[in-house]
């Protein structure tokens, strides 16, 4: 064997748990990460039904502080951090000059001048990169925490009652997208009412060394109430049916926001330039030829990521990403299609092996939690 | 774990010989590498297969397989219960988890196959 150019991947600091829990592991995003435990259709359910544990130490964590940490991230991200209060957060993305998406973000203001950025894996070192020259000329310093710090979620119906007992934060007074620190199975945390399932639930963010302990705890707080671990598989469905995009299916740097139906997301009211407007400005005016969706398949047949989309039996989309649906029992997918066929009720086609199969355009989200 | 009296292909398919029938599904270890099994699609009754030619896909959440005929044949039935519960693919995959029955060519073709001890060595190979 020659030395490859592939980079060692980085282990979970959960490694050993996964592994004790006997879950198939893989290589995602350069982590070996959790794929599976007992199966992702159970692991979906109790998620539903229950809660699930989630190991996302794979996230990469950049904080920026400093007093125009605000000024420096409105310049570099589509959306406008200074108006977030402090303990609030909001979903972002970082374009490029031609207004393509480099990644989707998660931005939390921790205090007055520090606002944590939450990036994909694959794409933290390129965030952080692209950060770090966007903030030159601002009185703000990055800080890339990812490798310092551990990241569970808590996702689920039942996930309050869960996590409640370990921690002396009100729980209840965190706001969906809201954020406070306290104490986490005796590790300081920050505590955020974010995710990624479609459920209620809670991402704890602590210092990698003790990441271990709070998986601990929270598992066997959890466990005897129906919780169970939930590897990257189930994360993948659970997203999906919640109509959320993954970057690398549904968001890449060809793709800009208007396209990806997240145009409410960019901010082009906000003062000041940042990096994408111009190009950003012009889609907004004049619209964009293909737009995601939603489509539910009705006849047999699964969906899947680049499949084609026919329109009048022609090629004229893809699908991004597609399963079975666990919750539903129907096929389901997220597909680019023409913008003039992009309205529910719509019956298009997906290309199955060779073979078109009835599909109809119905509106995101697929799943939403009972209120 | 391998039943011993089946034969079996590298790619994970097994047949039970049965007169001049045979009877054709994917083995345990299969099954387990694919995880939950949401979707079988099989040939149409009368179909004649051809032996290692795709006869049809399996789909589990995640990943899309192929089906392998394991030997040549034509398609006498198929499991109608996969529609319906594709699942028992995963919990009794040498039992109620059939694929198809199979009308046998050229038996000597089956001399081809692993036996059982043979497959259990591939799969404990890794």
């Amino acid at each position: 064997m020659t030395e490859s150019s592939t980079p060692e991947p980085h282990a979970s600091p959960l490694l050993d748990r996964h592994q004790a829990l006997s879950a198939k592991i893989v290589d995602f995003a350069g982590w070996l990460m959790p794929i599976q435990y007992a199966g992702i259709l159970e692991e979906h359910r109790a998620t539903r039904s229950a809660a699930g544990l989630f190991d996302l130490s794979h996230m990469g964590e950049l904080v920026i502080e400093g007093p125009e940490a605000g000024a420096g991230l409105a310049a570099a991200l589509v959306t406008d951090p200074p108006s977030l209060a402090v303990g609030r957060a909001h979903y972002s993305m970082i374009c490029a000059e031609d207004g393509g998406i480099l990644d989707d973000l998660i931005v939390y203001r921790l205090a007055n001048e520090r606002f944590m950025v939450v990036a994909n894996a694959s794409n933290a070192r390129v965030v952080s990169d692209a950060l770090a020259k966007r903030l030159e000329g601002f009185k703000a310093v990055l800080d890339d925490r990812s490798l310092a710090t551990g990241l569970v979620a808590v996702q689920g119906p039942r996930s309050l009652d869960m996590l409640g007992p370990l921690t002396d934060l009100d729980l209840a007074a965190i706001h969906y997208y809201g954020i406070a620190e306290g104490v986490v199975a005796g590790v300081a945390a920050q505590v955020a009412r974010t995710g990624y399932t479609g459920e209620d639930g809670f991402e704890v963010f602590v210092d990698v060394r003790h990441v271990g302990n709070v998986w601990d705890a929270m598992l066997e707080a959890g466990r005897p109430q129906g919780m169970v671990p939930v590897g990257l598989g189930a994360r993948d469905t659970l997203r999906l049916e919640a109509g959320m995009p993954l970057y690398g299916n549904e968001l890449d740097r060809a793709t800009n926001p208007y396209e990806a139906a997240l145009g409410r997301v960019v901010k082009l009211n906000k003062r000041g330039p940042f990096v994408g407007r111009e190009a950003l400005e012009k889609v907004a005016r004049e619209g964009t030829s293909r737009r995601l969706v939603g489509l539910t398949l009705r006849e047999r047949g699964i969906a899947r990521h680049g499949y084609p989309v026919l329109v009048d039996g022609a090629p004229a989309g893809v699908v991004t990403s597609g399963t079975m649906s666990p919750t539903l029992g129907a096929a389901i997918a997220m597909a680019y299609v023409p913008t003039a066929h992009a309205e529910p009720g719509t019956m298009l086609a997906v290309e199955i092996r060779g073979i078109p199969v009835a599909a109809e355009v119905v509106p995101l989200p697929f799943y939403k939690r009972p209120a | 774990m391998v039943p011993g009296e089946l034969r079996y292909t590298k790619e994970h398919e097994w047949v039970r010989v049965d007169g001049d029938e045979a009877v054709v599904g994917i083995t345990s270890f299969a099954a387990d590498q694919l995880g939950d099994v949401v979707f079988v699609e099989l040939p149409a009754v009368g179909r004649a297969l051809t032996q290692h030619a795709t006869f049809g896909v399996v789909e589990s959440v995640k990943a899309v397989s192929d089906l392998f005929a394991p030997i040549s044949g034509e398609v006498i039935a198929t499991n109608h219960g996969l529609a319906g519960q594709p699942e028992l693919v995963n919990s009794d995959p040498y039992g109620e988890g059939w694929m198809l029955r199979l009308k046998v060519a050229d038996a000597g073709q089956l001399d081809g196959l692993l036996d059982a001890a043979a497959y259990e060595q591939l799969t404990s190979e890794g």
